[in-house]
């Protein structure tokens, strides 16, 4: 049932609202509304009722193993919420003066530092709100360096065929063209195919690394040479960072500029599709353009430096300070974990793909680059299974659900056909992951037994596989009362 | 170690399993040169107990003051159940709801979401949310270029937010989008109906109420933009909707997109964010919107379903030709403010609207009866409005600061033509003491002078 049809006329949850309707007889009547927007009349315990209900109709890392690639589903701290949402931070606004923020401030500064310091950057900006805008300030920071040099011939982004999706769209978002290259058989960047694309058209190279297929780009270093060489600039996509927390330093494989998702290696929530937030870090000749506000210390105190302080700044990514409340919740997630525990994420990250890699293989399952060392994530291709029963990676994944595992990340990256991208993170304890194996090992052979039953997976949720056509063509974006 | 619950015992099996010898020789892929990442700057870890303490410390250093500032992000009432059921881990630890099927929570949410903002906004579609209302805005701005397949200019009156006009700027400036910027009149403090020829044009950026708290002549705007081949992009504050026109009755035919900041519907001020941007349309251009959308369906059995739809727009289909890059947007707080806009309904949406304007006007009566004070503009207003000082801003901002007092935002640096204009803010939470005790001690600040 959705909310308005809990919906009575005139009923209300009067202890949230002003008593009385206050005089606004000041406002002409052809300014205001005539008609009352569709929102629900409901009681407090009715609208309670309803979203405790819905809640419990999602999965969530909270109540499932949710091994989605790519989006490193660790463990949320519930400490990390509860101290961000400490009246004191919550009150404050955003307009209010660096002297009543001191401790918001201090928190943000050292949260730079830390991040500084993680990634091997000159600089950190917090600015950005999710990777996509971090990704779009660090290629706008590209574009600043190359702009202000006069080098106004760089009008090409290099993004290798495995990058994710917001990494062509940040591109073209700055201005610029996009050249894709191909990725050879071990899950690298094509080497012959880069050194062919680059020229004095090339403003730079964007790379994920571990790139999406869950591999190290071991050629890293003549990546960077090679793009430096043309005079492009090299960015690093951070959403991997979990993979090299505390072990690797992008800023030591040469990168200029880099975006973290702190929604994912720095463990703040999804929140069922966000707020999430994408610092940039940024080598010392990318400086002068961070996007503001950056914080600084001044004499014992921080403040804020905007615009007038870094003149040739990108400029804002949002009208305040991003996702404050996000930044905190890394902030103190990286507190408790310390450098001794930044340095564990990755390597019991690792363990555990890895584990997981060989306990499936084993298994009997197609590892899409068995010769390569998993990194945090690995790929699974069903594409055997796919030829012999017919069943995809869909229907794998949606039978995945009923064991009461949240799927691995399906059709991504697109290259490798019939694919689930594994990513059980460094939270999750051995006995989670052979259950999983065993889930795994199941429907693997109900695939091969009764395939159609497979196919018509999920048959444990609230509803059954849904019709995406459709959805997408008789469009029902908004609910409509009946008369 | 925290957050990780592997024993000794754990790691032994599990390399033998890999046959690997050690951790270390997970990373034997890693050019040796690269391995270092020795970290310096991060310090010990803490245990929780420790944390809760630097926390409690570092939230009471920034207390709470008595808070008169609006200028974009508003302070209103919560009620409890808000946050406490978004935070509840099956919301606050999900992904973006990709598999539909264990997904439905969220996906029936957004859906709910979408309906209230396409009928509080007047509009036929919603989307799933933006970053925030700056960035909504240069969306908006983007999606209307995209539209228009004409000129790519965007007129934009200066009584838009000076941030959200900088955040504008830094996201389409790679574009050769030109923002054509639009004056005020200094009496009213809006933007006239512009009577030159102002050429080819997308779109126009019409605020209201505007970044100061005036009511622009929307109607007027709106029939212009449109007598001149524009569309119009409204950019609106969510509360006020429950009180002003909608923007989808705006002149003869309405805005064509609605943008603006859902922080007011239930996200705490909290130091500016995690706030959301909302972006609102008429159907015809729901295929130019940017950032995700649930669409209503049916599964094998025709039950009744909620999935992500039109996913052809979005970069992990489109990549280079979506309509914008947003991946993650801000959904835990899109449940915050569908459970906020469920609780208040219309009439409490729109008893916190009239409250907090009745509060605004009472408080800028108390003030103009100070002597050296008075009210920038002639016109109608919205639960904000500007003051003129006889004096510097600055120093009485300072010495109501030390009261305890946050008088409102200084427009100095944004608008000097202005003079010493403060923008000022009463929402429903000031109380009657409240608002006589800024005007106190505006008293006191200004005699003391
Ligand atoms: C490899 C990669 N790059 C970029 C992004 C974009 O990050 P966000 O969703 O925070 O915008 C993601 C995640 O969604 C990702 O997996």
């Amino acid at each position: 049932m959705l909310i308005f049809e809990h919906s009575r006329p005139h009923r209300a949850a009067h202890a949230q609202m002003p008593a009385h309707t206050a005089d606004i007889s000041d406002l002409p009547a052809s300014l205001l509304r005539q008609d009352e927007p569709l929102l629900p009349q409901a009681s407090e315990m009715d609208v309670v009722r309803h979203y405790t209900r819905l809640s419990q109709k999602n999965f969530s890392i909270d109540t499932q193993f949710y091994p989605l690639g790519s989006c490193t589903m660790k463990y949320n701290p519930r400490a990390c919420n509860s101290l961000a949402m400490l009246p004191g931070f919550l009150a404050r606004h955003p307009f209010a003066p660096a002297a009543t923020g001191q401790g918001f401030l201090a928190s943000m500064y050292e949260l730079q530092e830390m991040l500084k310091d993680v990634t091997g950057m000159a600089g950190v900006s917090l600015a950005p709100m999710a990777g996509a805008q971090g990704e779009f300030a660090g290629v706008a920071m590209i574009r600043a360096y190359h702009d202000a040099r006069g080098d106004h011939a760089r009008r090409e982004i290099i993004v290798p065929n495995a990058a994710h999706g917001t990494n062509p769209a940040t591109a073209v978002m700055c201005g610029y063209t996009v050249r894709e290259i191909p990725t050879d058989k071990e899950g690298a960047v094509d080497m012959e195919a880069l050194q062919a694309a680059v020229g004095p058209h090339t403003a730079g190279l964007m790379l994920t690394n571990p790139s999406t297929l869950g591999v190290f780009e071991k050629n890293i270093q003549q990546i960077q040479k090679i793009v430096h060489d043309a005079g492009g600039l090299l960015y690093y996509d951070g959403a991997n960072l979990n993979a090299i927390l505390g072990r690797v330093k992008p800023g030591d494989m040469g990168f200029d500029v880099i975006h973290m998702n702190l929604h994912k290696t720095f463990s703040t929530p999804h929140g069922g599709g966000g707020p999430g937030a994408g610092p940039v870090g940024v080598a010392a000749r990318l400086l002068p353009y961070m996007p503001v506000p950056v914080v600084a210390r001044e004499n014992g105190l921080y403040r804020l430096l905007v615009e007038g302080d870094i003149p040739a700044t990108i400029g804002r990514m949002s009208a305040n300070h991003g996702n404050a409340g996000v930044l905190l919740r890394a902030y103190i997630y990286a507190r408790m974990l310390g450098a001794e525990g930044m340095h564990r994420v990755a390597e019991f990250a690792t363990l555990n793909a890895n584990y997981l890699l060989a306990e499936l293989q084993k298994a009997g399952f197609d590892i899409a680059f068995p010769t390569r060392r998993a990194s945090h994530e690995f790929i699974v291709t069903l594409k055997k299974l796919k030829d012999e029963t017919g069943v995809s990676a869909m229907d794998f994944a949606k039978r995945l659900l009923d064991y009461g595992y949240h799927a691995p990340t399906t059709y991504f990256p697109m290259l490798v056909p019939e694919c689930l991208l594994i990513e059980p993170t460094e939270t999750e304890s051995k006995e989670t992951l052979d259950a999983f194996v065993t889930a795994m090992k199941t429907i693997l052979a109900e695939a091969y037994a009764t395939p159609d039953m497979v196919k018509g997976a999920p048959y444990t949720q609230p509803v059954r596989r849904l019709d995406d056509v459709k959805a997408a063509r008789e469009l029902d974006l908004v609910w409509q009362p009946a008369d | 170690m925290p957050f990780i619950p592997h024993t000794d015992a754990d790691v032994t099996q599990m390399l033998a399993a890999i046959g690997a010898p050690s951790i270390d020789a997970l990373f034997d892929e890693i050019p040796a040169a690269l391995r270092s990442g020795k970290l310096t700057q991060v310090p010990e870890a803490m245990t929780e107990m420790e944390i809760d303490r630097l926390m409690q410390e570092r939230a009471e250093l920034d207390g709470r003051q008595l808070n008169f500032i609006g200028a974009g992000a508003y302070e209103h009432h919560i009620p409890a159940a808000v946050w406490q059921i978004t935070t509840r881990g099956e919301f606050y630890s999900a992904y973006t709801p990709y598999q539909a099927e264990a997904s439905q929570g969220t996906l029936q949410l957004i859906y709910e979401y979408q309906t209230m903002m396409a009928s509080l906004t007047g509009m036929d579609v919603s989307n799933a949310s933006l970053y925030d209302g700056g960035s909504a805005l240069a969306e908006a701005v983007l999606m209307a270029v995209r539209a228009h397949k004409g000129a790519m200019r965007v007129l934009m009156p200066k009584t838009v937010s000076p941030l959200y006009r900088a955040v504008v700027r830094s996201m389409v400036k790679n574009q050769h989008i030109e923002l054509v910027e639009l004056d005020y009149d200094r009496v009213s403090g809006t933007t006239p109906v512009p009577t030159a020829d102002m050429g080819d044009f997308a779109a126009l950026v019409i605020p209201q109420p505007n970044f100061f708290g005036a009511l622009e002549d929307v109607d007027a705007l709106t029939d212009w933009a449109h007598a001149h081949g524009g569309r119009v992009i409204a950019l609106t504050n969510p509360t006020s909707l429950a009180l002003l026109k909608a923007p989808g009755q705006w002149g003869a035919q309405g805005a064509d997109i609605v943008v603006g900041d859902g922080q007011p519907l239930g996200a705490p001020l909290a130091n500016g964010g995690p706030y959301y941007g909302f972006m609102t349309c008429k159907q015809a251009l729901v295929r130019q919107m940017p950032g995700r959308i649930v669409g209503r369906t049916v599964d094998l059995d025709g039950k009744q379903g909620f999935t992500l739809t039109l996913q052809a727009r979005e970069q992990h289909i489109r990549r280079s030709k979506a309509t914008s890059n947003i991946c993650t947007n801000q959904g835990l707080v899109v449940t915050a403010s569908t459970i906020y806009m469920s609780l208040l309904g219309p009439q409490g949406l729109k008893r916190v609207a009239a409250a907090s304007h009745a509060n605004t006007r009472s408080l800028l009566a108390q003030l103009c009866a100070i002597p050296g004070v008075k009210q920038a503009f002639s016109g109608h207003c919205f639960h904000e409005a500007v003051l003129q000082l006889d004096r510097p801003v600055a120093p009485v901002l300072a010495a109501l600061q030390a009261q305890g007092i946050l008088g409102g935002h200084d427009l100095g640096a944004d608008y000097p033509e202005l003079g010493n204009a403060l923008l000022i803010c009463a929402t429903e939470t000031k109380t009657a003491a409240d608002l006589q005790r800024y005007a106190q001690q505006l008293s006191l600040a200004l005699n003391n002078k």
